[in-house]
């Protein structure tokens, strides 16, 4: 899919590749829901075009506009929107009844819908009688059965209870893997965007800032908005205990106890360094090697090689009173309570 | 020094509410005084008073149907839409509550009346006319009943979640089944609670109908009408009759409409 707008608040050009799973990041008022609003039909484009699958479904240049009703497009909303006086079955069948669906088989593939999400025994419930992690994946069953090419989602998770956050992401990224379409959701939160996504769009402003894999936008972000949002440590492993085997090499203590696949964040300012081997050594402790500097305004980041590979970030005074060129070797620390540690 | 002042505060508020309450309950008895009970039924199997009785179900329940059809789609617009000379749409739309209703038959009569601004082409094209006619009575009660309706509903859209909408679109829904399947079954008490109200109005509607409608006895005398001729005619049985029947049904309308219009308790 191929896709190209601008607006007053957001003047973006927006690449999603087909199967992939896209985040568009960036702090509240942004224009991260007008995005997904506008790719939906729900408001006119100002200027630019939308393409999907190679169909045209907007472009300003040729007066082209396919109304939201008649696009392939599936959108799970921030507060879900689930209609209160339909069952979660009749909600479910919805979009397939307004296609022209029977009545029948209609509310048969809901049914199927409902049991692929673990929500059989709650058919007949209204939308109010549901938890936040129910409604979520009712929302989700009604945007993916009438079988769309593009999955819209915002703020999948920031409706929901903070303690039950980490396992619903978890059960939306296997959903969202196992959608052929095109997914693309909009978050303020890195680590939501960081672990469900496959390719992240980091906007400030209404203007795309940077873009590439995870990985690739949390150990090099460009700029230090981009550091700030989303440039930490991303470590994943298994955890034993309060131990985690980080994958690629090393290990990691931590505080409380878990076991099972982890993500393990760090953040680059709470990285100790020195040149010569601490004293009372630490429990968390590496040899690392210097293989990049990158000057960020006030702060400089600097990339480590080793078990693991670490991103620090220090001041420009400590770069020159530790000597840290590149080559360089250094031991880098960090405290056990500055690692978070979340179920992968 | 505050005990005699305040008890002579109470004395006069007690009195003046006494007084007030009385002016509401003294004539409601001096109707069940009145009350022919022996006479009772033989009054209501009177070909005129079930003629009545009959036009008014039907033409209230006509015009309430009309008002519904032509009431809904403006409370949308008025609730939905936004464009130039909108307040002044709604001012005139919520005017025949205000208006005296006799001045609403009046002005029904310039408009659709055999000489007036629309009635006159269709007078002379079909022949047709609507003053002094069962449709007549009708249209009347619709005049001053919609804007009861447009009311309610515009409160009801206003109030509603109008992202339901959306969601539905994006649903594949067309602007139909949006409407149908969504926003009215979500604005359901508003519209029952405005559709009765619109429908009492209506039946106890007298100065628009008398107007534009006349008072023929089959064909627009109504039940309110027909209370007054009576009255007028020196039957007073059949007046009292058909009155404490109106006032029973609009008790009815009370009991149904409590808690969301008129308070509790």
């Amino acid at each position: 899919m191929r896709l190209r707008l601008g607006s007053f608040e957001l003047d973006a050009g927006l690449r999603v590749g087909a199967g992939q799973v896209t985040a568009l990041l960036g702090p509240n008022g942004a224009g991260k829901t007008t995005v997904l609003r506008t790719l939906a039909g729900l408001v006119p484009l100002a200027e630019g075009q939308v393409v999907l699958d190679g169909q045209v479904l907007e472009d300003t240049g040729r007066r082209i506009r396919v109304p939201a009703e008649r696009r392939p497009v599936g959108m799970v909303f921030q507060d879900y929107l689930l209609f209160p006086h339909l069952s979660a079955l009749e909600n479910v069948a919805f979009g397939l009844r307004a296609r022209g669906v029977g009545r029948r088989p209609a509310r048969q593939a809901a049914a199927r819908w409902l049991e692929r999400l673990g929500l059989a025994a709650q058919q007949s419930a209204r939308p109010a009688a549901l938890s936040g992690g129910q409604q979520q994946r009712v929302a989700l069953a009604r945007a993916l059965a009438t079988d769309p090419r593009m999955l819209l989602l915002d703020e999948p998770l920031s409706a929901l209870d903070v303690s039950i956050r980490a396992e619903v992401r978890h059960d939306l990224r296997r959903r969202l893997r196992d959608f052929s379409g095109v997914s693309l959701l909009v978050t303020h939160d890195p680590l939501e965007a960081i672990a469900l996504a496959d390719h992240l769009i980091v906007i400030e402003k209404g203007r795309v800032v940077q873009a590439g894999t995870p990985a690739e936008v949390t150990q090099h972000p460009r700029s230090r908005y981009v550091a700030d949002m989303v440039g930490v440590n991303l470590l994943r492993g298994r955890m034993h205990g309060d131990v985690i085997e980080i994958e690629g090499g090393g290990r990691l203590q931590v505080t409380g106890t878990g076991s099972g696949e982890v993500l393990a964040v760090i953040h680059p300012s709470s990285l100790s360094l020195w040149r010569v081997r601490p004293v009372g050594s630490p429990r968390n402790l590496w040899s690392c090697r210097v293989t990049g500097l990158d000057w960020l305004g006030d702060r400089v980041r600097i990339q480590l090689g080793g078990q693991p590979a670490l991103v620090a970030e220090v001041t420009p005074a400590a770069v020159a009173e530790l000597e840290l060129l590149e080559g360089a070797e250094v031991w880098v620390s960090v405290k056990a309570t500055e690692v978070r540690v979340y179920p992968a | 020094m505050g005990r005699p002042s305040a008890r002579l505060f109470n004395l006069v508020v007690a009195a003046l509410a006494g007084l007030g309450a009385l002016f509401f309950i003294l004539p409601l008895l001096g109707l069940l005084v009145q009350m022919p009970w022996a006479s009772t039924l033989s009054i209501l199997a009177n070909p005129s008073v079930k003629a009545a009785l009959e036009l008014s179900l039907i033409a209230s329940l006509a015009s309430t149907a009309l008002a519904c059809l032509l009431g809904i789609p403006l409370a949308w617009v008025l609730a939905r839409l936004r464009f130039p000379g909108k307040g002044l749409l709604r001012g005139i739309t919520t005017l025949p509550m205000v208006l005296p209703p006799v001045v609403g038959g009046v002005a029904l009569l310039l408009a659709f009346g055999r000489r007036g601004l629309v009635g006159e082409p269709v007078a002379t094209a079909t022949g047709l006319g609507l003053p002094f006619t069962t449709p007549g009575v009708i249209v009347a009660e619709a005049f001053v009943a919609m804007p009861f309706l447009v009311i309610t509903v515009e409160a009801g859209l206003r109030s509603m979640d109008s992202r339901f909408e959306e969601a539905a679109r994006t649903l594949g829904a067309s602007r139909w089944t949006v409407l149908w399947r969504v926003t009215l079954p979500l604005i359901r008490p508003s519209l029952a609670a405005g559709a009765v109200l619109a429908w009492s109005r209506a039946l106890g509607e007298f100065g628009a109908t008398i107007t534009f409608a006349g008072n023929f006895p089959g064909t627009t005398q109504t039940a309110p009408l027909a209370i007054y001729i009576d009255l007028d005619s020196g039957q007073l049985p059949a007046a009292v009759v058909l009155s404490l029947l109106m006032i029973v049904v609009s008790l009815a309308v009370m009991v149904a409409l409590r808690g969301r219009y008129l308070g509790d308790g």
